[in-house]
Order: C-alpha cells, then structure tokens, then sequence
C-alpha cells in the first residue's frame, strides 16, 4: 500500500474537520476522495502531503512514516485547484522549480522540462508567464511541475473545480490518459461523482470526516455501503422504507407478485427515457424507464401499477444496512 | 477619463460647466498657496546669488558633516525598517496568534503620536541618567542618548509603518498557495522566502523603503530630542536648518533646505514612475 492513513483526526476549533480516519491507498492507482463540500476530504489530502498537520495519528507514504516530515521532505506533488502558479516566472521556469531547488545540472533540468511541457502540450508556450495562459493551460502547467520532481504520490485537490464545463471534462479524459502513460499513485479530491467514477480507479467517500465507504466504482455503485453512499453516487428513490435508484424499479401494470400498487400521478418524457411519479399509499416513488418500455406498458397518469426493486438491484435500509437483493 | 460616457456607480459630470472650472482653481490656488509657492520661495532665496550660497553651504563643515549623519542615519534606519518590516508583515498576515490586533494596532501607532512623545519615551528608557536601561548600557560602554543609536532608534520608530503598510495588502493579496506549492516541491523556509514571496512583494517594498527613506531624511522632532542637537557631532540636516535659521545664516538654511527637498522630491518622482508598473504587474 503507498498512502497508509492511520487514525487521523484533524479539527478546526470546534469542527471536527477528519474524525478517526484511517484509509489505504494503493500504489499505482488513481484514487479519488468524494464527498459534498466541508467533508473533509481536502483536509485529508492537505494531511498526506504535509501542508496541515493532524492532530491525531500517523501518516506513511511508501512504507516511511511521514507524520513528522515537512512537505518539503515528502516528495509529493500537489496541484491546487487554483493552480498556484508561479507568476514572476514563465512557464519553463515553473516546471522547473523543483529541478531546481534539488540543484539538478542545467542540460538535465532542461531535457526534463522539454520532456514535461510536451507530455502536458505545453511546449510552445514554454516562454510564457503563467498569466497569459487558460485555466486549463495553467492546471496543465501545475501537473507538470509537480511531476517534474517524480513524486512518489501526486496529491491534486479538486483540479478541475475552478474551469468550466467543457474544459473540465476535456482535461479528466486527459488526466485519466497520463495516468495510464505515468501509473505514479495519484490522490485527486472531487466532490463531483460523475468525475470520480469516470476516472478513478478507486473511490474513498468521505462525509462528515468520516469515511463512509472505499471500493471501485462498481462496487460502490452496486453494492453502496448505506443510504449516504447511495444517494452521493445517483439518484435515488424510496420504496416501501428501502432505497432504491429510480432506473432499478420494475413497473407492471399487473400484480407480479411483492409489488407495491400505485398510481401514476405525473409523467415527464425527457430525451429517451420517461420518468413517473407515482403515489402509493404511503409514499410518492419516482421511476425511471425508457421511453419504448413506457410505450409497450401504456402508462398515462392516472394508471395504476405495481412497482418491486429489480433483480439484483442495490437497495439501502436508510438505517444504513444493505438489503439483500429481492 | 475622456470617455463620453460616465462610469456607472460613480458620479462624475459629463459636462464641463463654468463650476468645474471654479472648482480647479479653487483646488489650485490651495495646493500653490499651500505647497507650491512656500517650496519654490526655497528654491529662490537658494539660487539667489547663483551658486554662491549652495557654494558656501557645502563648504561649511558643520553642514557637511549634518549631511552626511542624516545619510548614515537614514540609511541605517531604513535598513532596521525594512528587515524587520519584511519579517512583521509576514508575522501578521500568515500566521494567527494571540494579540496580533493589538499589534497591529501598535504599529501604527508611531504615525499617530507625536514624534516629540517618541523623543521623550526614548529618552525615559534608553537616557544615560535615570533612564531604565541607559545606566546599565553606558556601563558597557554604549551610548544610545545623545549618540547615533538614539538616534537611528528614534527615526526607525517614526518610519516603521510605511513598509509595514505596504506589504501587508500585498501579502494578503498574494495568499499562501504558491508558498505552499513551493514547499510541496522541495523547497525550504529561506528558497521560498527568495524565490516566491520576495519576486511577489518586490515592489511593494520597494515602495514602502523609498517612502521610509523620505520620512528619515525628514525626521526632526524625536531626533531632536534624543540627539542633544550638538553641532558637528549629533546635529542632523534638518536640525542644522533650524540652527542656521536662527543664526541669522538664512543662506544656509535655504541652500540646506533645498538639498533636503531636492531628494524628497526624487523620491516622489521615483515613486510615481513605479506605482504604474506594480498596477500593470497584478
């Protein structure tokens, strides 16, 4: 294991920012910390890199104890998420930072720079400040300084946060790709979980300061851990006290057998897929289904169906307890 | 600013009517009243002989001598002031600590008090009779009343905050992550300091010293006090203005006047022709 996170516990006054963490991090993947804002999950990767200190347990990165190094003693690269580039000097310059203060000879900082900016695509701008590049540029300008150093662990705390849509899928694609090209173990912090399941390999969500679940996408997308989990990674609907994802409902227009019977009270088409609200007598449900299934049942508002969890679709008790599959 | 149309939320007349005119020399009779005629009178009594006066001034020793303490003293001064402004601006932005208000508040205290209060608390420490330490240091040897480090003390009190005052917007402006990505690479306490926050508020001190340099060069009331005002040992420039004045050496005090003036006023210039370019620079 690369990152071995023991007993962390980390608070801000009275806030408890990271409440008994412990966590491992694998060597070579790519592992995203998710969870909602204020969770505690930049705190944690602030932790590992050495740039807050906890109050309370151990921090070992590749088999080193590193609760006591300073982040200069670490060799670990950060990328903010608002770049922290270096603005007095150009874009060469700051990939070679870290070349520098470890006074590397002046042809290898320059081969390895060269080498950096064109793997990050960087290299006609090489000349530039930091200021006449886009965000996208200078997040990719952070990456190479980071990596120029070869760290052991690459720490990025919510790199895409501050660019727009379309930039910030763009540069997860080609994050993901670097990654396969330069498998350095790498901790990214997003509280986005279509970015976290796309890219990671692995996912830590953490809520609250706690760690509610660790596993790979699937696995947390099959099999959530409790209610939290559960609604974090999708959308979610409860039927008869259990959840559910609306897409994971069976609807007849007969008793299957174990349904619950309700009635349609609102159907909105959107694209290829028709989602219903339906009132049962306890409860409002909403179900997804696709657009031709819809069209083969008939279901207008007004209709009464039955509704049952799907073979083997992930339901949650939101006492927390995974329900075995109906 | 000679754009037609006025800049929203700021009220700024479109058209020139005959009150902005009243207003500009109103606002100009002032300042030449105040500022502009009173200095070039200085300038004109200097060069009212030609050199003649500039010629004597500098050839008196006792001017000479004046001169070149302020320099010494001035310079030590600024050199006191922006190391420890550096270092007190870096205290109070990054790091949160009990009293830092009060500290904060302390600093600017110098601008506020009078500097003959400065004098005189100086004296109440430092003074070779009486004072709380001075005693104690005269035994070993060391002078600070009535002697150069009495006064070096005396005019770092009064420049203190200019170089605090400038730094601190700019730290806090700068904030703490690219000192931050700098450590994460590898880099120590001091490589941070040089090659990130110092490029970062370089002109900001800059400014702060060539403002503090101006302040010392002018220091008159806490020196006067806490030198002794001893011709040819302990007399600064301004002090020696003031002495030739009433000496009846009227020449003197002008040509010494306008010296002083003169460098003043390359501050200013060297000021305003770097203002622009910090601005650019954000």
């Amino acid at each position: 294991m690369s990152i071995e996170v023991t007993g962390v516990g980390k608070r801000f006054g009275d806030f408890v920012a990271l409440d008994d963490v412990s966590v491992s991090i694998p060597t070579g993947q790519l592992t995203a910390l998710l969870g909602p804002s204020g969770g505690g999950k930049s705190t944690l990767l602030r932790i590992i890199a050495g740039l807050e200190d906890a109050d309370t347990g151990r921090i070992e990165i590749e088999g080193r104890d590193a609760t006591d190094l300073s982040p200069q003693k670490r060799n670990v690269g950060f990328v903010f998420q608002h770049y922290a580039a270096f603005k007095h000097l150009s874009v060469a310059r700051n990939v070679a930072f870290g070349l520098e203060i470890r006074k590397r000879p002046k042809d290898e900082i320059k081969a390895r720079v060269h080498e950096l900016l064109e793997l990050v695509h960087l290299e006609q701008f090489a000349d530039r400040r930091p200021g006449q590049l886009s965000g996208g540029q200078r997040q990719r300008m952070a990456l190479a300084r980071a990596l120029a150093v070869k760290p052991t662990v690459l720490l990025l705390d919510e790199p895409f946060g501050a660019l727009d849509a379309k930039v910030r899928k763009e540069l997860r694609d080609w994050l993901r790709r670097l990654h396969d090209e330069i498998p350095v173990t790498t901790v990214f912090v997003t509280h986005d979980q279509e970015e976290a399941l796309e890219v990671a390999d692995e996912i830590v969500v953490i809520n609250e300061g706690r760690i509610e679940q660790v596993g790979t996408p699937d696995q947390l997308y099959d099999e959530p851990a409790n209610d939290f989990v559960m609604s974090f990674l999708g959308p979610v609907t409860s039927l008869g006290g259990v959840s559910v994802r609306p897409h994971d409902l069976e609807i007849s227009t007969e008793d299957p057998g174990g349904g619950v019977a309700g009635t349609v009270v609102r159907s909105v088409r959107v694209g290829f897929e028709v989602r219903l609200e339906v009132r049962t007598s306890t409860e409002s449900v909403q179900a997804v289904l696709t657009r031709t299934e819809a069209r083969g049942l008939g279901v207008v508002d007004g209709t009464t169906v039955w509704l049952r969890p799907m073979l083997g679709a992930p339901t949650v008790r939101p006492t927390g307890l995974l329900v075995p599959a109906v | 600013m000679g754009e037609p149309v006025a800049a929203p939320g700021r009220s700024r007349s479109r058209r020139r009517g005959p009150l902005t005119y009243v207003f500009r020399l109103l606002v100009i009779t002032y300042l030449v009243l105040l500022v502009a005629w009173p200095v070039s009178l200085v300038a004109k009594e200097t060069f009212a002989n030609g050199l003649e006066s500039l010629r004597t001034t500098l050839s008196d020793p006792s001017v000479t001598f004046a001169l070149k303490l302020t320099v010494i003293i001035a310079v030590q001064a600024v050199v006191i002031n922006t190391v420890f402004g550096v270092g007190m601006s870096l205290l109070l932005v990054r790091y949160r600590f009990p009293g830092r208000r009060l500290l904060s508040a302390l600093i600017d205290l110098p601008l506020s008090v009078s500097p003959v209060v400065v004098g005189l608390a100086l004296v109440l420490v430092y003074g070779g009779r009486g004072g709380w330490f001075g005693p104690t240091l005269e035994d070993h040897g060391f002078q600070v009343i009535f002697a150069t480090p009495g006064m070096v003390m005396a005019t770092a009190f009064v420049s203190l905050p200019l170089v605090i005052r400038e730094l601190v917007p700019v730290l806090e402006e700068v904030g703490t992550d690219q000192e931050q990505a700098a450590k994460s690479l590898g880099a120590n306490a001091v490589q941070t300091f040089r090659r990130i926050t110092l490029p970062a508020i370089k002109w900001a001190l800059v400014y702060g010293v060539v403002l503090s340099l101006a302040r010392s060069l002018g220091e008159f009331g806490a020196v006067k006090i806490v030198s002794g005002n001893f011709e040819g040992q302990t007399q600064t420039a301004t002090l020696s203005v003031e002495q030739k004045y009433q000496d009846f050496q009227q020449a003197t005090a002008y040509a010494t006047s306008f010296l002083l003036a003169s460098v003043s006023v390359a501050c200013i210039v060297v000021v305003s022709l770097l203002r622009p370019r910090t601005e650019e620079k954000r």
